[in-house]
């Protein structure tokens, strides 16, 4: 009878193999599919149980803490209310994780490498989160705000030596606190008219306007094609592209260098400019920038847009024959650009041409209070040599000295600047306003991008003003 | 080295397991070591040491590898319950204790097993009248549309897990007496050799009548160990493959009648084939269980997420009151594979299958070195029930088969359970002492 009862074991092993490969399907090969299953709320309610870390401003004021609630269970409070609401978004259970609150989850729920996690848990660790210091300045932050006073649009100030975001405002602003209320989020998320809870700052594209001449500049300069003193003739009606363009008030000037030319924003110089430059050196400069591709912010990537030319909703390359590169340099054509990205253009000439890699995360800190990370400056890329950026930077000067940024003037400080505005509707009653600087001049600790929607008037006159009270508070 | 200090030896790094496990435990839940898990551990050790000087005792030649293989489930079992719930796992030591007793007395009790042959019509019937007990009103009780349980002296006894060792005892004796019949005096029809009727009638009046029972009972996950029991015994018994292959197919076609006309077993079904359907996941008796059951695995991965860092409940509002809800329903007794896989991984899921069947590789090498009938078959069915249990009931939660609630021998939650189990490894080891004793 030995003989069955061989077979039989046999059988039993098969059926065991039978087991060993369903309990392998389901915690292994199935298991994404499975856990990403609309029914198992596992996820959610292992991370509610965690303290997740708490989000604060370079001052130690708390923008997020976790509440411990009944069960174990903790949910969110954002103390500053709206303030940061774009910045740092939001986490809850039901609507998922925005902004900084979604690029850092791994750290503040506490996330680490396997094996580190291991060794915490024999040590009976239980899963914390780590907090977050942010670079932001609730101060400045708040003064944004007061000064976009109501109208829509986004301020970003950046350290250009270090890349730290010091201020990122953007009108409208939510408050993610009231984002739980029933129906509150759905209300805010199908708001076409004034998509709250979009950050302006990061996502939307507008025309940059003549603020992107600085970036032509740089291209001019750089590339030693051009020296400030380089005459351009700057009369009305100089056919880019072969239709006539226009300078504002339809002003004409005759010959005229490049520094005058930037200070009064002269369309049909720098138009030329980047004619004579042509698509390959008006695109290098350009991805030195940054523009072409995603910010390297520590921030949600679908929540940023790259900035450049657009073509039916798609990015295409400054080389594209569809590119009228003439009225590219002067920041019309098809540009779209966020505010962040033209905070990054007047960084990088304040920081002598080096562009450092933004970042609004400063450190990252243990339950103990122990620093476990802190984001050091990165040069993201070299623009443009040193003596481009200081040439650059005393032709911004002049800008704000003498030319259409002269509101921005600071008492006993050296700003450097460039307006922008770009019409939106035809009869230049309603611009989109732009005002980009950096300041002190001669030794730059900020770097401001300043955009306002829809607003009857000039960058001079609407965004510089925004951009200097901003700058007084982060220079005090 | 002697078979019983082979035994002692092995019982060691059972006890080891146990005292770590608690440890475990303990620094999960209060962040502190405290010597308690030591105590539990010599505890274990303990009771562990008295059924061995037993075994010394009475049976000096029997297996030495399967009591430790046990202990080392019954000790996995009491951790795990343990992290699950702390008053379970306290009346799980209760049971464990008087598994230990009990299992020492079949030992002596029945030190000449083969006694057992003599009163098989009674044990036959004693089994088909404790399957029915659930059924009689006051006593019997319905749990998810099953009657398994009876009421007795406060607490749940489930008669099943008993009456599968009687029905077994009487399977091995009948068979012994009638395998030869079966063979030579059954007639060929279609190339396939029936077994005469006059001698396969009483096996198929009590196995009918068992079958039965489990469905009068609703007892899906006991029936499927039965049947399955049955046929192993049968085709070891006569070496012929048509007969358990006529079962199979005999058995296909009742699933299938009452697969399709019991709203309860089609349920279970229905939930076995699409666990996330949203109708079936939100109706009561749904698949809830069988989804929350694969999501908890699938959190385990390779290496799980470590001892009690499951989540099986979790606070809610039931009409406006707080309460806990339920995440994997029946989590100490169906479920605990699942939690197992969830804490442990697919690593520590694998390793309790490998325990489970290294214990089956020695019972049915008991089976294999006995030398009568009787024995040989008696240890085939038990160990064949055995490993069937741990099938039917981990091929539930892991959605190779449809879930019924059976238990996870000797690491489930359950009295009835440990105790049979306790009483099924008795036998084994008096079927292996007299095989290892007797001179050829």
């Amino acid at each position: 009878m030995n003989g069955p009862i061989r077979r039989l074991y046999a059988l039993v092993l098969v059926l065991f193999a039978v087991l060993v490969y369903f309990t392998s399907r389901n915690a292994v090969f199935d298991a994404t599919a499975l856990r990403d299953n609309a029914l198992n709320k596992r996820t959610l309610l292992e991370e509610q149980r965690i303290h997740r870390g708490s989000i604060r401003a370079d001052d130690g004021t708390v923008l997020a803490r976790s509440i411990k609630q009944r069960g174990g269970v903790y949910s969110r409070r954002y103390p500053t209310g709206g303030l940061f609401g774009h910045a740092i978004g939001y986490s809850f259970t039901t609507l998922g994780r925005a902004g900084l609150e979604r690029y850092r989850n791994d750290d503040l729920t506490g996330k680490r490498n396997e094996l580190s996690s291991v060794i915490d848990q024999l040590r009976g660790h239980r899963q914390t989160g780590d907090s977050v210091t942010t670079t932001l300045d609730p101060q400045a932050q708040r003064v944004a705000y007061q000064a976009l006073a109501g109208r829509k649009g986004a301020v970003v100030a950046l350290d250009p030596r270090t890349g730290a975001v010091k201020v990122m405002a953007s009108y409208p602003q939510f408050d993610p606190n009231a984002l739980r209320g029933p129906g509150t989020y759905s209300k805010l998320a199908n708001d076409n008219q004034n998509r709250p809870l979009v950050n302006r700052a990061t996502q939307f594209g507008y025309a940059p306007g003549s603020t992107f001449k600085v970036v032509t500049a740089t291209a001019a300069l750089d590339s030693g094609r051009f020296t400030p003193q380089s005459t351009v003739d700057g009369k009305n009606g100089v056919k880019i592209s072969g239709v006539p363009l226009q300078n504002d008030y339809n002003q004409s000037f005759g010959p005229i260098d490049l520094a005058t030319a930037l200070a009064k924003s002269v369309n049909t110089v720098y138009a030329q400019v980047a004619e004579r430059l042509g698509k390959q050196t008006m695109k290098k400069y350009m991805e030195r920038f940054g523009f072409d591709s995603k910010p390297q912010l520590d921030y949600p990537t679908d929540q940023m847009s790259s900035s450049g030319e657009y073509l039916k909703g798609k990015l295409i390359p400054p080389t594209s024959r569809f590119v009228d590169v003439g009225r590219m340099g002067i920041g019309q054509d098809k540009l779209a650009v966020t505010p962040l990205q033209m905070a990054q253009v007047a960084a990088a000439v304040a920081n002598g041409g080096k562009l450092m890699k933004p970042h609004m995360t400063d450190r990252i800190v243990d339950t103990d209070g122990r620093t476990v990370e802190r984001i050091k400056p990165e040069v993201q890329s070299t623009v443009m040599k040193p003596s481009t950026a200081s040439a650059l930077t005393a032709m911004m000067e002049g800008v704000v000295t003498s030319g259409t940024g002269t509101n921005a003037q600071i008492q006993g400080i050296r700003v450097a600047g460039k307006t922008g505005t770009a019409e939106t509707q035809i009869g230049k009653t309603i611009n989109n306003v732009w005002f980009i600087a950096f300041a002190p001049a001669d030794n730059p600790r900020v770097a401001i991008a300043v955009t306002l929607e829809k607003q009857p008037g000039f960058g001079g006159d609407v965004a510089a003003p925004v951009a200097k009270t901003v700058m007084e508070s982060l220079l005090k | 080295m002697k078979a019983r200090n082979r035994e002692l030896l092995a019982l060691i790094p059972a006890s080891l397991l146990l005292t770590a496990g608690f440890a475990a435990i303990f620094i999960q839940r209060q962040n502190l070591l405290s010597n308690v898990s030591l105590t539990y551990g010599l505890l274990f050790l303990a009771l562990c040491l008295g059924a061995h000087i037993v075994l010394r005792l009475t049976l000096p030649s029997a297996d030495p590898y399967l009591f430790p293989l046990v202990a080392l489930l019954a000790c996995f079992g009491l951790v795990m319950v343990y992290r699950i719930d702390d008053t379970l796992a306290r009346q799980q030591a209760q049971w464990f204790v008087i598994g230990l007793i009990l299992f020492a007395a079949t030992i002596v009790l029945l030190r000449d097993y083969l006694v057992l042959e003599r009163y098989r019509y009674v044990i036959a019937l004693v089994s088909l009248f404790l399957l029915l007990l659930p059924r009689v009103p006051g006593i019997g009780s319905q749990v998810n549309g099953a009657y398994l349980g009876i009421h007795f002296a406060g607490t749940t006894f489930q008669p099943a897990e008993f009456a599968k060792i009687g029905i077994v005892v009487f399977l091995a004796s009948y068979l012994r007496d009638t395998r030869q019949l079966l063979v030579t005096a059954g007639r060929r029809f279609l190339g396939v050799t029936l077994p005469p009727l006059k001698h396969f009638g009483p096996l198929l009046v009590v196995f009918g009548a068992a079958m039965l029972e489990l469905l009068v009972i609703r007892d899906l996950g006991s029936s499927l160990m039965f049947f399955g029991g049955f046929l192993a015994v049968l085709y070891v018994a006569t070496n012929r493959l048509s007969f358990p292959l006529i079962g199979l197919v005999l058995f296909a076609l009742g699933a299938w009648l009452i697969g399709t006309h019991t709203p309860h077993v089609h349920d279970r079904i229905l939930a076995w084939q699409h666990p996330f359907r949203e109708s079936l996941y939100n109706r009561p008796g749904g698949s809830f269980q069988v989804a929350q059951s694969v999501f908890a695995q699938a959190d385990g991965g390779l290496f799980g997420r470590g001892f009690g860092e499951a989540l099986i409940a979790y606070p809610c509002q039931i009409g406006g009151h707080n309460a806990t809800c339920p995440l994997l329903p029946a989590a100490q007794t169906d479920l605990i594979y699942s939690v197992i896989t969830n804490e442990l991984g697919l690593f520590g899921a694998c390793g309790l299958l490998l325990v489970y069947l290294l214990a089956i590789e020695r019972g049915f090498r008991i089976a294999m070195l006995a030398r009568d009938s009787f024995s040989k078959l008696l240890a085939t069915g038990l160990t064949a029930v055995f490993a069937l249990q741990v099938f039917v009931i981990v091929g539930g939660v892991t959605r190779a088969i449809p879930l019924t609630g059976v238990t996870l021998p000797f690491v489930s939650y359950g009295g009835s359970s440990i105790m049979a189990n306790f009483v099924l490894l008795a036998l084994l080891l008096l079927v292996s002492d007299k095989a290892r004793r007797d001179p050829l």
